[in-house]
């Protein structure tokens, strides 16, 4: 009887205990030759929640976010996504995550669901090609080559690629660059019910309205470093003026000049 | 049973992938399996005629011309043409008459020992003229025509050609295919899924071996149908040794394309290890022109070897035994490039 209650307890404390973040990495390092694209980042996503990265072109969040896919290896640092590390458990971690990359251009030849079934067959787990082609609202353009279409519909086939295994992490880079106005709130429609499945999101975005309305969370990178991280609210109110949008706070924290060169 | 959601088995899905871009690029299409059979068709054109082969002569006038050329008209197949002096080196130095000759006494014959139409060209104009200055043959050869089945150049080179052509395509279609979808990212995407890198390799050569079919099908319809080339062993061991081919070449071009970045540099590595075998490998001549010591180097290319099991199959009948040795350096260069390929291919 004993024994049992001890078994007991111990399990409920194992239940307790928090879950690991789902995204965590300490001290990021990477550069290219001269360049320095990250320097010493800390980053924490937690379960759940939708973080954003913003900063201006050339800040380093492509960089980071691919380190944390586990498609870059950092020269310092260390990454855990889902309690898990890179390396050994790269297998088993891919099976529960989600990932858009900032430029890929899928095989033009394809149709829109040649291409979610070829990535459907990777994963042991998730909706059916069908689901996922309602789900972006592409049944219009099941049978269309990916070449024949529009930029937005391209968007939204590589979204649709990213979910075909109902991950538990979605890492999106900048998923709606170049979206009107209806795809990029069809979009938010489409994060919004994956969250409500228990599921995070890591993504980029230029839009600061967005980052405003669908992340819990932002955090602002420049030259390789995080230099601000709050809820957009509170970023907002940290202003201190009436009336103040995350831009100005964007514009406040990264100044006016271009970052491009 | 693994949840797919509708999908197959991400090897199958991959080559469907792979045989779709295929089969929706025409241009691919022609020149995967077209333009091998109007190669073929052309060289099959070319020498198959049945006709002796003419020899042609130059001829300078000077003393005695007049009779040199009723002498040697009077042979059959050979052509005279009379040029000047000048004319005549130029002539033979582009090939259009093998042989010039200047009448006197005695006639003097310029041409170059090293080409073997000179060579046959002085025997035949030494005999007519000889004869024609009244020399006597001492008994008259009783000579009866043979035509030996698979003798003709265009039953030698059609195995070649069909080598040549696993080579080309092979290597062409997966580097070009691999480099395309590198420069793309696409590579990057699928190195972000749970994607075994051994599927992804393996679905390429498995493509591979279906365009196989239809390239080897067309090509060995034409030669037997239209050429009348021989097959004098078994047609399931000759397609045997193309998928031995073929892999050995999809293995080679994975190698070739496993980290060039664009589709220039891939093109320059592909040339560069193409062209050698072209010419060393017994395409369109045979590679025992070469010297001695060349031999095992030769002999150990990949091309080489299949072009030589081809031949022995094909013209010679052989059976297993009598390719087991080119078999195997085929699987070697398989299994070496693949192994090698997968450890150098980059993903991004
Ligand atoms: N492969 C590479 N080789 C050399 N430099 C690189 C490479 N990738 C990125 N960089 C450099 O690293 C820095 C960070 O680039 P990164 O792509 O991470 O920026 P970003 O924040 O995603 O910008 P954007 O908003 O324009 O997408 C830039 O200065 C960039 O030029
Ligand atoms: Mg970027």
């Amino acid at each position: 009887m004993y024994t049992l209650c001890h078994n007991h307890e111990v399990i409920d404390a194992a239940r307790l205990e928090p879950p690991p973040p789902a995204v965590a990495c300490r001290g990021l390092q990477k550069r290219y030759g001269d360049v320095v694209a990250v320097a010493g980042l800390d980053l924490e996503v937690r379960r759940g929640e939708c973080f954003g990265l913003l900063g201006p072109n050339g800040a380093g969040k492509t960089t980071t976010i691919e380190i944390l896919e586990g498609l870059l290896a950092p020269d310092a640092g260390e990454v855990e996504v889902l309690g898990l590390r890179w390396g050994r458990h790269a297998r088993a971690l891919r099976q529960r995550l989600g990932i858009q990359l900032q430029e890929t251009q899928l095989s033009e030849k394809l149709t829109v669901e040649e291409t979610i079934r070829l990535f459907r067959s990777f994963y042991r787990r998730g909706p059916s090609v069908d689901e996922v082609i309602q789900l972006v609202e592409l049944e219009s353009k099941r049978g269309s080559r990916v070449g024949k279409l529009s930029g937005g519909q391209r968007q939204r086939l590589s979204v649709a690629c990213a979910l075909v295994n109902q991950p538990e992490v979605l890492f999106l880079d900048e998923p709606t660059t170049g979206l009107d106005p209806q795809s990029r709130r069809h979009f938010w429609d489409v994060l919004r019910a994956f969250r409500s499945r228990g599921g995070t999101v890591l993504l980029t975005t230029h839009y600061m309205d967005e980052a405003q309305s669908v992340c819990d969370r932002v955090g602002i990178v420049d030259q390789g470093r995080i230099i601000a991280l709050d809820t957009p609210e509170a970023l907002v109110r940290g202003l201190g003026e009436a009336g103040k949008t995350l831009e100005d706070v964007f514009v406040a924290l990264t100044g006016r000049h271009l970052r491009d060169d | 049973m693994t949840d797919r959601g509708g999908a197959f088995h991400p090897v199958i899905e991959l080559t469907l992938a792979r045989l779709r871009e295929f089969l929706r690029e025409p241009e691919a299409v022609f020149w995967v399996v077209f333009f091998p059979v109007l190669l073929a068709f052309a060289l099959g054109l070319a020498f198959s005629g049945s006709g002796e082969p003419e020899i042609h002569v130059g001829l300078i006038p000077g003393q005695g011309d007049a009779r040199a050329r009723e002498a040697l008209l009077s042979v059959p197949g050979l052509v005279v043409h009379d040029l000047s002096p000048e004319a005549a080196d130029r002539a033979l130095r582009d090939g259009e008459v093998a042989l010039v000759v200047r009448p006197g006494s005695p006639p003097e014959y310029r041409f170059d020992p090293v080409r073997e139409e000179s060579r046959l060209a002085r025997f035949a104009v030494d005999d007519a003229l000889q004869r024609a200055e009244g020399r006597e043959d001492r008994f008259e050869p009783r000579i009866e025509r043979v035509e030996i089945p698979g003798s003709r150049y265009v039953d030698w080179v059609i195995p070649g050609l069909l080598g040549m052509n696993i080579m080309g395509t092979g290597m062409w279609s997966l580097g070009y295919a691999v480099v395309y979808a590198r420069s793309r990212r696409l590579l990057k995407r699928l190195a972000a899924t749970p994607m075994s890198r051994v599927h992804y390799l393996a679905a390429q050569m498995l493509a591979r071996l279906v365009f196989l079919g239809l390239e080897v099908g067309a090509l060995l319809v034409f030669a037997r149908l239209v050429l009348d080339v021989p097959m004098a062993g078994s047609l399931v061991l000759v397609s045997a040794l193309a998928v031995l081919g073929a892999l050995a070449f999809a293995g080679l071009g994975m190698l070739v394309a496993s980290r060039a970045r664009t589709i220039e540099a891939v093109s320059g590595w592909m040339n560069f290890t193409m062209v050698p075998m072209w010419v060393l490998s017994g395409v369109f001549f045979s590679s025992a022109h070469f010297p001695e010591v060349t031999q095992p180097l030769i002999n150990a290319l990949p091309l080489t070897a299949l072009n030589d099991a081809l031949r022995a199959v094909m013209l010679d009948g052989a059976g297993v035994q009598g390719v087991a040795g080119e078999g195997a350096i085929l699987t070697v260069w398989t299994v070496g490039c693949f192994g090698l390929a997968l450890r150098l291919f980059r993903w991004q």
